[in-house]
């Protein structure tokens, strides 16, 4: 039997998401375990020219589906697309990253393949010949190992939790055969904030809460600036509508991982902690003492946010040269 | 206009979790068991349109007697009708339980069907995707909002960094994110009502389903708490400025992050 690990790149406007690279990373390591290697497979409208450099993260064979049909991401073309290539390679695994697309793409596949399915994962392993993976549930208050049976199983994989190795692989690309039948969804518009980091895969990420007081959050930018970081809200500030929704970090909102969280004005409701604790250090800054998030932040400063993030702000400018 | 929708039951976003005896479950004692926050913005969405453009909204839940209680949730709000698969003592995974309602889905008639995004217990997204695949509808993802016209339906979605508009031809299923709407609450009358709307049960079997059918892929080995963070360091200072310094010199120096 072949193991192989099939790793779903994901580009968006001709870039790779860095979690691609944090994915195949992954994969390699699994297809070692597996005994076996890893592919790659990029989907997309002209983006040969981009399928090489998975080469260097291990990926022994590239396969490009290019069409103007995949040209921007639909559930049903990408499923479709996948479902003919996965009849083809066999894999044991698939592997894609945890995003907007990929959490939807890895549960239409697992229905069109009847295969098991884990989103989200942060852990991946082999135990007696069968893939386990750690995933939070109950929004990060509970990590389950689960077992998948049966080939392939698919996981999708929370960016920011697997390490990127570079890796020479064999690299060869090959274009892919597609059939992507009839396709009723389509994409008809599409906008995005231009230089936004996206808060799930930001390497550092500025929260205000309902201590910002308002919908001036220029004092959480200024920082988040410095720091090159994504800006995050809290449930109650989101509710106050000072905020969208779709910068919400918690259970009814986004979980991140980054390397540095810094909660402003955040009391940490156990929802808000869920969203947030697997974060490598956090630093929160609350005028309350007594506020749940300080007994949870690596460094705390009580004060008023307004004073310390100016300061802060200065500061981290002066050691960043 | 017929209109489907999803509802899961499950612990309020601000129960404590604790892991059961048996190490894969968690305790349900003294959790108190809600609607999904995501479904209740299905819900309404659904409401919406009914009012707008007529028609009928049936919910549909998956999981144990006590389910009912949020399908009646969603009727008190102003549903007309509820269907609960109770799959009694099997252990059911998001792709069976996708293959459940879609067995209770094919015999009726339906223009739309609409689900929250994901389940905020097991966190999956699996089950309303999974579900249009098998009833070969198309699926549109993280709705914040939709325009329904000419038996289409155009949605705006939210995406890394942005939003996407995505058009299908009905029938279709989309899964509701946060902005879509601000649900309503049951009204006093609206429960009252509620308990006279219809709500039948049914069965794995009576949807001619058998245990084979519906086998788990997917099984917890062990639920584990995650990694306590331990106490703070609490940053000192004579002023707010020394304070500031200090925590960025140990943020570069000791954390490593910047």
């Amino acid at each position: 039997m072949t193991q192989q690990v099939l790793v779903i790149a994901e580009q968006v406007e001709g870039v790779f998401r860095k979690v691609t690279f944090e994915v195949l990373s992954a994969g390699r390591r699994l297809a070692g375990q597996l005994g076996g290697s890893v592919q790659a497979v990029v989907l997309g409208s002209g983006i040969e020219g981009l399928a090489a450099e998975l080469g260097q993260y291990g990926a022994e064979k590239i396969l490009v589906a290019d069409d103007p049909a995949l040209a921007d991401f639909t559930t049903e073309a990408y499923t479709n697309a996948l479902a003919g290539l996965v009849g083809q390679i066999q894999p044991a695994v698939i592997l894609l990253g945890a995003t907007t697309q990929g959490k939807d793409l890895g549960a239409r596949l697992s229905a069109r393949l009847n295969a098991a399915l884990a989103t989200d994962a942060v852990g991946l392993g082999v135990d007696a010949g069968q893939v386990v993976a750690t995933r939070p549930m109950y929004g990060g208050k509970v990590l389950a190992d689960v077992v998948l049976t049966g080939m392939p199983a698919i996981v999708s994989v929370r960016p920011n939790t697997q390490a990127i190795e570079a890796a020479a692989g064999a690299g060869a690309v090959e274009k892919a055969a597609l059939t992507l039948g009839d396709l009723r969804s389509k994409v008809v518009g599409k906008q995005f904030e231009s230089g936004k980091v996206d808060l799930t895969e930001a390497d550092a990420v500025v929260t205000g809460g309902r201590g910002m007081g308002g919908a001036d959050y220029s004092a959480v930018e200024a920082l988040a600036g410095v720091l090159g970081a994504a800006v995050g809200a809290s449930r109650s500030a989101v509710d106050e509508g000072w905020r969208p929704a779709s910068d919400q970090v918690g259970q009814t909102g986004k979980t991140v991982s980054p390397n540095l969280y810094v909660a402003c004005g955040v009391s940490g409701a156990i929802q808000h902690l869920a969203g947030m604790s697997s974060s490598k250090v956090i630093v929160a800054i609350n005028k309350d003492p007594e506020a749940p998030i300080i007994a949870k932040a690596d460094y705390a400063i009580v004060g008023d946010l307004f004073e310390v993030l100016p300061a802060l702000t200065e500061e981290i400018k002066k050691i960043k040269g | 206009m017929e209109i489907l929708v999803l509802v899961k039951q499950v612990p309020a976003t601000e129960s404590m979790i604790a892991i059961a005896g048996d190490g894969v479950s968690i305790k349900t004692d003294g959790i108190k068991f809600v609607m999904n926050p995501y479904d209740e913005l299905a819900v309404e969405e659904a409401l919406k349109i009914r009012e707008a453009q007529g028609g009928t909204v049936t919910i549909l839940s998956v999981g144990p007697a006590k389910a009912a209680e949020a399908i009646r949730t969603g009727l008190a709000m102003g549903a007309d009708k509820g269907i609960l698969i109770d799959p009694g003592d099997l252990t059911i995974d998001g792709l069976g339980t996708a293959k459940l309602l879609a067995a209770a889905i094919k015999p009726l008639s339906y223009d739309l069907i609409v689900a929250g995004h994901r389940a905020v217990d097991d966190d999956n997204f699996q089950v309303a995707t999974a579900l249009a695949e098998l009833l070969a509808i198309p699926n549109i993802s993280m709705v914040i909002k939709q325009e329904l016209a000419d038996g289409k339906i155009r949605c705006l979605c939210t995406v890394e960094g942005g939003t996407k508009e995505v058009e299908a031809p009905l029938p279709v299923l989309i899964a509701a994110q946060r902005g879509l709407n601000d649900p309503r609450y049951a009204s006093l009358p609206g429960i009252m009502k509620a308990k006279k709307k219809p709500l039948e049960t049914k069965t794995p079997a009576d949807l001619g389903l058998a245990a084979a059918d519906l086998q788990p892929l997917v099984k917890v080995k062990a639920l584990k708490a995650p990694a306590e963070r331990k106490g703070g360091r609490l940053i000192e200072g004579d002023s707010v400025q020394a304070k500031a310094a200090q925590l960025a010199r140990l943020l570069r120096e000791e954390a490593k992050v910047i």
